[in-house]
């Protein structure tokens, strides 16, 4: 991740004057627009749109793909990324997930009263960045202030749009018996680096979140005219959850194999130690892509010459359809296990 | 161990990943299945071995011949009633920071859990040592800082640390509510029941680690039962029945050690001496067995300033657990979780009637976890 610049050079609202954000940044006056403009605006704006209430956009496909979600990590900031980077690459790969082809974002800000402005620069920097590799524009956003304790730090919500070029029906109800199901590198990252800030847990090499925008290689496989039937990235619940979701939505039997899901040694001891499974740990960018059998060598090969998919794999395939919708795991010691749907949060385990 | 789909596929991972083995592991299998000739029940004793049984479908493996039966291994699922009560009513104090071990959280008391409590505004953190606890309250001087101590003679030497050392430092917003359990009068009071059935036990490994096993000695020789300290990951536990298994078939009843890349016979003294410093043996409710007496571990009265429930004057109320619940069988051995009539129905891991339906470790979570779906034979493949 690029850092961001030295705030005192190019923060654009006078720090002397205003360190920390205030009711009134959100109050609808002088220092609202002050932040609006020279901070927003000045940042996200690609110069030649309209002041006004809203956006206009110009969608060229006939079908689209809309999505929000909203974002209230703690740490605001963690190895790999940070909140803003988050709520871009989430949104955008919410899109991707429907082989949609990203292009507008909005930006909605609600700010605890007091936060430091050198907080909220660096996360619009972020924000900023992570557009611009995501190859998506933010056209709108909004501001709230809240009362100092009311919020943590920052929410973000973020909503997105994004041309759908394909003519597959990519979801759920596609997914086939035979289906093979293919993961674009290892688990548990995301999950494991913001456990350990927040919890003050230190390995002996530091975790990175896997956060990434996951359109480009999303797109790579729809170019190539993969078929694709299903695709879903992998965040809270991790891949047992997106799993056990298609499972029961599509009504099919779904069969992985532990020994081809990619974990990495750090992330394993991490989750040996706290007592979680790798399977139910939060990712920001992997996913899972179903697709069909005869296509999947050649869909493999195209995820591991990019850079977001390198320790891609074939973890499993579909086995049986009409079923009530489960996964099954052949273990590492070559037994047959179920794999659930997480119940309420991983807890660590005493010992 | 080749890999089916994905030959290239090489992340190993020091010391389990070799415990992982297939291969191994179904050697383990096939040597038990040769050694045995008649039926046997064995009981592992922690929910650490329960939860990799049921995971890794360890018991699929084995000859029918030998049956399988969870202890009562997991703290969180002996911690009794009132003692979850007490930690809630010291927990909504508004002057109270209350620390515990994450999946202690969830545990239903007679009413609520204490994730309820905190999702009322208490002050609960989820710690990973008792030491972590004491910190909390030496940054937090006008905050009365609580841990909840829990677990077997595995967590008694942390929180015996903290015990000692905000004694040395005189931590004056400290205390600690103690419900600490030891395993081997558990295992005296389970081999002495008219119930049972266990012919054999395999002790938990990191028990032994701090305690060492010349307690579970006199255990063997006196109820000619074969113990075999065994460790946690797939190819220990193999071993260890293995090991089990060749004793009831040779007719031996002797302690021997799978798990000797942890454990010494003597265990670790130091641990020992602090364990003994800081506390003494008392009467111990466990949860779905009852009372057993000297198995656990209570301050010493010269620690007793660090009793939470005195400095907060909380009495004991011995509370009616669930009349459904057969937790009491199931920690015994007597029952299997899916023979509950309640399982997986009216008790689930999101509305648990009874304690092993919540920790992971607790032999109902684990078998709803893994085995919840009667239509699937959950069978060893090749």
């Amino acid at each position: 991740m690029e850092t961001p610049e030295d705030f005192t050079i190019s923060c654009p609202i006078p720090i002397a004057q205003y360190p920390h954000v205030l009711l009134a940044h959100g109050g609808g006056g002088k220092l609202m627009h002050q932040l609006i403009e020279t901070m927003f605006l000045a940042t996200f704006s690609s110069g030649d749109r309209n002041r006004h209430d809203a956006a206009e956009i110009d969608l060229k496909s006939s079908r689209t793909a809309f999505t929000t979600d909203s974002y209230v990590v703690q740490p605001l900031f963690f190895p790999g990324g940070d909140i803003g980077s988050l709520a871009v690459n989430g949104t955008v790969n919410d899109l991707a997930m429907c082989g949609a082809r990203p292009l507008y974002l909005s930006v909605g800000f609600i700010l605890e009263e007091g936060l430091s402005m050198a907080t909220l620069w660096r996360v619009v920097r972020s924000i900023q960045q992570a557009a611009t590799a995501a190859n998506v524009q933010i056209v709108t956003g909004d501001t709230k202030v809240v009362d100092k304790g009311k919020a943590d730090g920052i929410f973000i919500n973020t909503a997105g749009i994004g041309a759908i070029e394909h003519s597959f029906a990519i979801a759920p109800p596609s997914v086939k018996p035979g289906d093979v199901l293919l993961l674009n590198g290892d688990l548990g990252r995301h999950g494991i680096a913001i456990m350990a800030v927040r919890e003050g847990l230190e390995f002996e090499s530091q975790i990175e979140s896997d956060s990434a925008p996951l359109a480009s290689l999303v797109l790579q496989l729809l170019e190539a005219k993969i078929e694709i039937h299903c695709l879903r990235d992998l965040t809270r619940g991790g891949l047992s959850s997106a799993l056990n979701e298609i499972a029961q939505a599509a009504g099919v039997t779904i069969a992985i194999d532990e020994n081809c899901i990619p974990i990495r040694e750090d992330v394993q001891g991490a989750c040996e130690i706290l007592g979680f499974d790798p399977l139910y740990v939060a990712n920001e960018g992997r996913f899972v892509a179903f697709v069909a059998p005869s296509e999947a060598p050649r869909a493999l090969q195209i995820m591991r010459s990019h850079s977001l998919g390198a320790s891609a794999q074939i973890i499993g395939n579909v086995t049986e359809s009409n079923s009530s919708g489960f996964v099954t795991m052949n273990s590492k010691i070559g037994t047959q296990r179920i794999v659930d749907m997480l119940s309420g949060e991983q807890l660590p385990r005493i010992c | 161990m080749p890999h089916a789909l994905c030959p290239d596929l090489d992340f190993i991972m020091k010391f389990i990943d070799e415990y992982r083995d297939a291969q191994i592991a179904q050697e383990y299998a096939q040597a038990i299945a040769q050694i045995t000739t008649q039926s046997w029940t064995i009981m592992e004793i922690c929910g650490g071995q329960t939860h990799a049984i049921v995971k890794f479908g360890i018991d699929e493996l084995l000859p029918s011949q030998i049956t399988l039966i969870h202890g009562p291994g997991c703290p969180v699922c002996v911690t009794p009633v009132e003692s979850i009560d007490c930690a809630i009513a010291i927990a909504s104090r508004p002057e109270v920071i209350f620390a515990s071990f994450g999946d202690m959280l969830r545990v239903p008391s007679s009413d609520k859990d204490l994730l309820a409590v905190k999702a009322n505004g208490g002050n609960i953190r989820i710690v990973y040592s008792p030491l972590d606890a004491l910190k909390i309250a030496r940054s937090h001087p006008d905050k009365q800082v609580v841990f909840f101590a829990v677990g077997f003679e595995t967590t008694a030497p942390a929180t015996a640390m903290a015990v000692y050392q905000a004694a040395q430092q005189k931590i004056k917003n400290f205390s600690l509510l103690v419900s600490h359990v030891l395993v081997p009068p558990a295992m005296e009071a389970i081999l002495a029941s008219p119930h049972n059935r266990v012919r054999g036990f395999l002790a938990a490994g990191h028990v032994c680690t701090v305690m060492g096993y010349t307690e579970y000695e006199p255990i063997a020789q006196k109820y000619s039962i074969p113990i075999v300290v065994t460790g946690f990951e797939p190819v220990d536990i193999l071993q260890g029945i293995y090991m089990c298994v060749k004793q009831l078939e040779e007719g031996r009843s002797s302690v021997e050690n799978q798990y000797s890349r942890s454990v010494r016979r003597g265990g670790n003294e130091t641990a020992q001496r602090l364990i003994r410093e800081v506390f003494a043996l008392c009467l111990r409710n466990w949860r779905g067995i009852g009372e057993i007496p000297a198995s656990g571990l209570g301050l010493r009265d010269k620690y007793a300033q660090f009793d939470a429930q005195r400095r907060f004057k909380i009495a004991n109320h011995p509370i009616a657990e669930s009349a459904e619940c057969i937790s009491g069988l199931i920690l015994q051995g007597v029952k299997k979780p899916h023979e509950c009539s309640a399982f997986g129905d009216r008790c689930t891991p999101e509305h648990p009637l009874g304690a092993p339906m919540v920790s992971s470790e607790g032999a109902c979570a684990a078998y709803y976890r893994y085995r919840q779906q009667p239509s699937i034979s959950v069978t060893a493949s090749s």
